[in-house]
Order: C-alpha cells, then sequence, then structure tokens
C-alpha cells in the first residue's frame, strides 16, 4: 500500500491530487504518517514508529492508523502494491 | 518582428451570473503573443457589460436575435463590417451558431473568417441526439429521450427511475425528483427554449469538463480538462482547478479524432462510481472558464483565430496542473449617455 505518486503533500500538510482536483489538510501526525506511506513502508513499521515517538498505546495507534488509512483510500490517495 | 494587427468580432458579452464566454474571449485575444487585437463586440441586449468594459471592447454593435433569421443578421454584418472591416468572428451562445455556420460562405465573401463547427458536426452532437451521437462514435452517454408532450414524461422517467433530468434543448436543465416537479420543469424550460424537451437519465458521480480545439481534420491541438469547485445555483462553475487525468484526454482526443472536430467546444462528462466517463453534452463552442485554460498555458482563442485564417498552428502539448480559477463580480459605475447611445442606436 502506498500514497499515489501523483498525489502531492505539501510541508503545511496541503494535499492535491491533481487527477481529480481535490485538496485536503493533513495534520502534522497525518503528514508523518503520508511520508512514510509514500516510501512504500509496511503499516506494522509505521505503528512501531509512531509508538516509539508518542506517548500512546499499540491498540489506539493500530485503530487511528487503519481509520487514517481507510480514509485515504476513500479519497483514492492510496494504491495498493502492484496497481498503478 | 511586428505582430499583425487582426479586427475581431465576438459575441456573448453577458459577463453576468450566468456569463456568455466572450469577455474571457476577449482576455485571452488582449493577450495573444502572435498578434494584436482590436475588439469589435456584438451585442444582444443593451445592459451586456461588455459594452460597457472599454478596456476590452473597442467598439460594440447590437445585431438582431436568431430567432430574426439569418438575412437580417447578414444585413447587419454587412453594415458593421464596412465600418470595421473584421478578420475574424467568433460566435460564442449556442443559439446562434447554426446562423453563422449557414453564412459561413457569405462571411468569407465579406472578408470575415470563423472557424466553427461543420453543420454535420452541429447537428448530431444536439442534445436530442445524443444516444445515436454516442453509438456512432463508441462513447458512452447517459439514456436520453426528446419528448414533445408532458404526456411521455411518467414512462421515461419511471424506466430510468427517479430522479431525472429535465433539459431545454439549447440551455437550461433541473434535476427533477417526481412527476410534479418534472412537469413544472418541462413548462418552465419549454416556455423559453420551446420543444422539444430531453429526459436524461441521471448519472451519479463527480462532474468534469474539458475545453479544447479541434483542427478539423482530427488534430487535437488543445485540451484543459477542468473540475468544478464551486458551483452556483444553476451549477455554473463559479470557481475550477486544472485536473490531469489521462483517460479525461484521452477520451477527448479520441472524440477529436473519430468527429475530425473543427472548432472550440466544451465536453461535460460524470465520473460514475466505477471510475468510468459518461459524456453528458458537447457544447460547440468556447465556455465561459475560458480563461483558465489561457492561464494554464494553452490560449484556445488566439489558437482558433491562427486556424480560421489559414494559418500553421502547433498543437500545445502540456499545462498547468492545479491551477485554480475564482470569479467575481464587480459593479461598473456607467454614463446614461452610454446605455442611451447603445439602446438608440445600435452601436457604441
Amino acid at each position: 500500500m502506498k500514497i499515489k505518486n501523483n498525489i502531492a503533500v505539501s510541508d503545511s500538510g496541503f494535499v492535491f491530487n491533481p487527477a481529480t482536483g481535490e485538496s485536503f489538510s493533513a495534520n502534522p501526525i497525518g503528514m508523518e504518517i503520508m511520508e512514510l506511506l509514500k516510501k512504500g513502508t509496511p503499516t506494522q513499521e509505521i505503528s512501531n514508529t509512531i509508538l516509539e515517538k508518542y506517548e500512546t498505546d499499540a491498540p489506539t495507534i493500530d485503530k487511528d492508523l487503519h481509520d487514517f488509512i481507510q480514509i485515504l483510500k476513500q479519497y483514492t490517495l492510496i494504491e495498493e502494491h502492484g496497481k498503478a | 518582428m511586428e505582430k499583425p494587427e487582426y479586427t475581431i468580432g465576438v459575441t456573448a458579452l453577458n459577463a453576468i451570473d450566468n456569463p456568455g464566454p466572450g469577455i474571457p474571449v476577449i482576455r485571452a485575444l488582449r493577450e495573444a503573443k502572435s498578434f494584436n487585437v482590436r475588439i469589435i463586440g456584438l451585442s444582444y441586449e443593451s445592459l451586456e457589460p461588455g459594452i460597457y468594459m472599454h478596456e476590452l471592447v473597442d467598439k460594440t454593435y447590437q445585431i438582431p436575435y436568431p430567432s430574426a433569421g439569418t438575412d437580417l443578421l447578414l444585413e447587419r454584418l454587412e453594415y458593421i463590417q464596412d465600418q470595421e472591416k473584421m478578420d475574424v468572428i467568433i460566435p460564442n451562445f449556442d443559439a446562434e451558431l447554426f446562423s453563422f455556420i449557414k453564412l459561413q460562405p457569405k462571411l468569407k465573401a465579406m472578408g470575415i473568417h470563423v472557424f466553427l463547427p461543420t453543420p454535420e458536426q452541429f447537428e448530431e452532437r444536439l442534445k436530442v441526439n445524443l444516444t445515436e451521437f454516442g453509438e456512432k462514435y463508441d462513447i458512452p452517454v447517459p439514456e436520453s429521450e426528446a419528448i414533445f408532450s408532458m404526456d411521455k414524461i411518467a414512462d421515461i422517467a419511471n424506466d430510468y427511475d427517479w430522479p431525472v433530468l429535465v433539459k431545454g434543448k439549447y440551455y437550461d436543465a433541473s434535476v427533477v425528483y417526481n412527476i410534479e416537479q418534472a412537469r413544472i420543469a418541462f413548462n418552465k424550460i419549454s416556455s423559453k427554449w420551446g420543444l422539444p424537451i430531453i429526459i436524461q437519465k441521471f448519472v451519479h458521480g463527480t462532474e468534469y469538463n474539458i475545453t479544447g480545439l479541434g483542427d478539423g481534420k482530427g488534430n487535437t491541438i488543445a485540451a484543459v480538462p477542468m473540475r468544478k469547485q464551486y458551483i452556483t445555483d444553476i451549477g455554473k462553475a463559479w470557481g475550477g482547478i486544472a485536473v490531469s487525468d489521462d483517460h479525461l484526454l484521452e477520451l477527448t482526443r479520441d472524440f477529436i479524432a473519430k468527429t475530425k472536430w473543427q472548432g472550440g467546444f466544451e465536453l461535460e462528462l460524470m465520473k460514475n462510481k466505477k471510475g468510468e466517463f459518461i459524456l453528458l453534452e458537447i457544447n460547440p463552442r468556447i465556455p465561459a472558464w475560458i480563461y483558465l485554460a489561457v492561464g494554464v498555458g494553452q490560449n484556445i482563442p488566439e489558437a482558433l483565430v491562427n486556424l480560421a485564417l489559414g494559418k500553421r498552428v502547433e498543437p500545445f502539448k502540456k499545462y498547468s496542473v492545479g491551477k485554480m480559477f475564482i470569479r467575481y463580480s464587480w459593479d461598473m459605475m456607467v454614463e446614461l449617455s452610454e446605455f442611451e447611445k447603445i439602446s438608440t442606436t445600435g452601436e457604441l
């Protein structure tokens, strides 16, 4: 799973999909997750990274990460591996 | 090298809440790199804002409504041509296009060039012929039927499922959710634009528009897709953004190649939940949001003028994705004497 190549994420968290013209705002953690997804980082590794960095617990992270990825999928910002 | 100066007649100066394309077309022509322009506004009503925008329009002449027939229009254009020696006219209203297409040989004899679809192209993309158009060129279109009587609405709408679209033959469309709303829309639209009325299956999805230019030989000279971001009560774009979608551009090139489209156009498409593009409408003219195309690097009105004058035009290859347009309104102060002049003499 990866953020689509054509999706632009700016330093301010502004996300632009050039294919649909839609734009979104991501908060700092959202941006961090998107950056990791853009590099093709597996979700488990993303969970671990967040867990090391912030004061929270694994079940909360897993749930929030799952929700966030569902939102990215809903907005067609993400692609499964092997898909164009 | 010194640039030539062309005198260009432009219609649709109604820069109102449902704007005509005239003003953005003129703005594009004034920014042309290959020529300078003198702009002759051609207006129908005395309150079209463009008449009074003297920084854009050098002189305006009123012309007769299309319903008055082509003879009167020709007579008026002959008079204007005697004064102005126009090189090109860009008509921008659907309802007047047929007259200009018909008058094309006579206009050419007067020294006026146009670059319009052929009568066949104009005819076959009419809303009432959209189903046949889709079949002929293998382009997905929504089911639709043209009706002359209100009695037919219920049968068709029940076949399609509610809601359905009720459309006028040139302009206007309403989404209706039951038979009562359909009847009201039928009466309202037919009283303004006449019959038939088109009942079209409603396609759920996201709307995209593309403006482009075909050279009449099947080549795409320009194509810019846009997604509306801010839509007025009557569905007009008050803001939009240039998008990049290979499928949309491919579909546009395919449309031009198959129809050998000549002139400017706008395609209205709906992307359904499956990601398929359905062609809702083909407008055989430049759209009111044309300045976005200019702003992203494709000056379509300039290219159209050069094609009309028989010059070689290289196709545009790229445009800036993500650039937006936002429309705004502006109250101009106008002296009564100017209003008086255009109202009484038909010139300003």
